[in-house]
């Protein structure tokens, strides 16, 4: 859409601007403060410059955390992705089936986190768990608490039933928007299955498949609540992720100098995907 | 692709070609069923959401299961269904203060951020929508870094600034606190459906004589009027589902049901019951709402852009 230039509009903005700024700018100055000064108590704080960021880029137990939450990402996106995209090419497209699909579907998204936490600590127990209890009578050793690999595999199974849904709803709202005669023409042209993904299907879920990337993506990243219900970041470290570690850093042993250098480079990363995500979103409106 | 093109410009000049016949269109559409239908070798495409469905449920009906347990039943016997169907869980949260003023200091926070967020938000996603001002898309795109922000690097300054305001453990800092991810939530969302109003509708009502607040409540707030009603609710929803924030900044009076819930886990002895119980409870209100947005739920959840 074409839009005038009106400098007056700022005052539209106004209240946003006031409102997002004493929520965001005002605790990220206390942030930069505490990254570049230490204390020994008694709230008397003296300069010392990159040290804590120093003192981090080098920390192992960083880069341990930085890696988990790589490889948890990645494992979440080559899951969801594929399986969402699958489910929504499966979806009724009329009737009685669609509102009941989308909204049981959606049920997951609108439980609070700690709640999909507690759900999946009580659905993966062994004593009282219909998972864990099934698992175990199986035959398999299935033990979240103390198995390192169980807990990968629960928080994994647990995110993958929390968020595929929004794969989905997404791929969805693609499919439908492509018109009956493309496939009609693909129908008279003879196109297999296949050739009808590639060529008409996948195209229109370009973008939304691009938010659905970056979205779950960044929602990974700062995974919190449902790993620390399920696992409290244990057994031993091995599901500790960037946000776990951030606040076990900050609040639990209150070393804030590290803790503010870690939340700035965690911050500087989401702030270059965010910027990925906006140049890719205003390309596509471009295009629209 | 080319290939594919071609084929779609002659399927067209085809349909344009013959009679528009009442037999032609029922071809048509009989065509397009069976496109719908997605041929005959997978005549069981049902099987997909379905058990994708059952694998959602699973998890939920074991705790709505569990809830209408006793807890010697929940530890005793494993059972598929609850043998003596009890509702004594959910009479020990509505009869306990301590539990449901839990949800009461949800819905207050909860409420009171989605009134906020849309109400700041609506001026500037018509600013977003309808002009270009200085800086305007360096603005659009701080915002969605907010949107992005890890609450884990926001607790611990939120509390110390709340501290020194002298609001911890109130309503309200847990509303103003959720406004750093809902508001720009919300300004992504509404800019997305005004940008689908034409901006000509603007242009007649100021030729007609409207000023901008009449016209932006008399004609505008209308047409977008399922807009505001998305945007709410995912300023709702998100505030509804968050926790570290929420829990960092209360201690009793204002804490919400969902920190209640993890104090119980951890200290009073494990009452499985009464915790599946008030998490049947947490999961209602989405299930109530969710309902009236169904065919908006993508285009929330793409921040308005879809």
């Amino acid at each position: 859409m074409e839009r005038t230039w009106n400098n007056k509009a700022w005052f539209m903005v106004l209240p946003v601007l006031l409102l997002v700024a004493f929520s965001a700018i005002i605790p990220l100055m206390t942030v930069v403060n505490y990254s570049v000064q230490d204390t020994f108590g008694n709230n008397v704080f003296f300069w010392a410059g990159a040290e804590w960021f120093e003192e981090i880029l080098h920390s192992d137990r960083f880069w341990e955390a930085m890696g988990r939450n790589l490889v948890f990402s990645a494992i979440i996106l080559t899951i969801e992705i594929p399986l969402g995209i699958f489910i929504a090419l499966n979806m009724p497209k009329k009737g009685w089936g669609v509102p009941v699909c989308l909204v049981l579907m959606a049920l997951p998204l609108l439980i609070p986190w700690n709640v999909v936490g507690t759900i999946w600590q009580v659905f993966g127990r062994v004593d009282i768990g219909l998972l864990g209890y099934t698992l175990r009578a199986l035959g398999f050793n299935y033990n979240y608490v103390n198995d390192p690999f169980d807990a990968w595999i629960t928080v994994i199974v647990m995110d993958v039933w929390h968020w595929t849904s929004l794969v989905v709803l997404l791929c969805y709202a693609g499919l439908v928007s492509i018109p009956d005669a493309y496939y009609q023409a693909a129908k008279i042209d003879g196109a297999s299955r296949w050739a009808i993904f590639r060529y008409i299907q996948l195209p229109k879920m370009n973008r939304v498949l691009l938010i659905a990337v970056l979205l779950r993506f960044m929602d990974s990243f700062m995974i919190y609540t449902e790993p620390f219900v399920v696992t409290g970041g244990g057994p031993g470290n091995t599901t500790t992720f960037l946000s776990i570690d951030l606040v076990k850093l900050a609040i639990g042993e209150f070393n804030l100098g590290e803790a503010a250098a870690m939340s700035i480079v965690y911050f500087l990363i989401i702030m270059l995907l965010s910027w990925v995500f906006y140049t890719v979103m205003t390309a596509y409106d471009a295009e629209r | 692709m080319a290939r594919l093109e071609e084929t779609t410009a002659d399927g067209r000049t085809l349909m344009r070609q013959s009679p528009a016949t009442t037999e032609a269109q029922a071809a048509n559409v009989a065509l397009a069923r069976k496109m719908r239908r997605r041929g005959e070798e997978s005549r069981f495409w049902w099987l997909v959401p379905t058990i994708y469905i059952i694998f959602l449920m699973l998890p939920i009906y074991w705790l709505v299961n569990m809830s209408f347990k006793t807890n010697q039943e929940i530890l005793g016997a494993f059972s598929l269904w609850p043998r003596n169907p009890t509702i004594a869980n959910y009479m020990v949260i509505f009869t306990d203060p301590s539990w449901y003023k839990g949800y009461i200091n949800s819905i207050i926070y909860v409420v009171m951020n989605t009134v906020i967020s849309v109400a700041v938000a609506l001026p500037a996603a018509y600013a977003f929508s309808r002009y270009r001002f200085l800086g305007d898309k360096h603005l659009f795109f701080w915002l969605l870094t907010n949107r992005m922000a890890p609450p884990a690097v926001f607790a611990l300054p939120f509390f110390q600034l709340y501290s020194a305001f002298g609001l911890i453990d109130t309503h309200i800092a847990v509303a103003l606190a959720h406004c750093l991810f809902n508001v720009p939530l919300a300004v992504w969302i509404l800019e997305g459906f005004m940008s689908g109003v034409p901006k000509e509708i603007d242009e007649t009502a100021y030729i007609d004589g409207y000023s901008f607040p009449r016209f932006f409540l008399k004609i505008f707030m209308p047409l977008i009027a399922s807009g505001v009603g998305v945007a709410a609710f995912f300023c709702f929803m998100f505030s509804w589902v968050e926790l570290l924030i929420a829990r960092t900044l209360t201690t009793t009076a204002a804490k919400p049901i969902a920190a209640i819930m993890t104090r119980t886990v951890s200290a009073s002895g494990l009452d499985w019951g009464v915790l599946a119980a008030a998490g049947v409870l947490t999961i209602l209100p989405g299930a109530l709402v969710i309902w009236f947005v169904r065919n908006y739920i993508a285009k929330g959840f793409a921040l308005g852009r879809v």
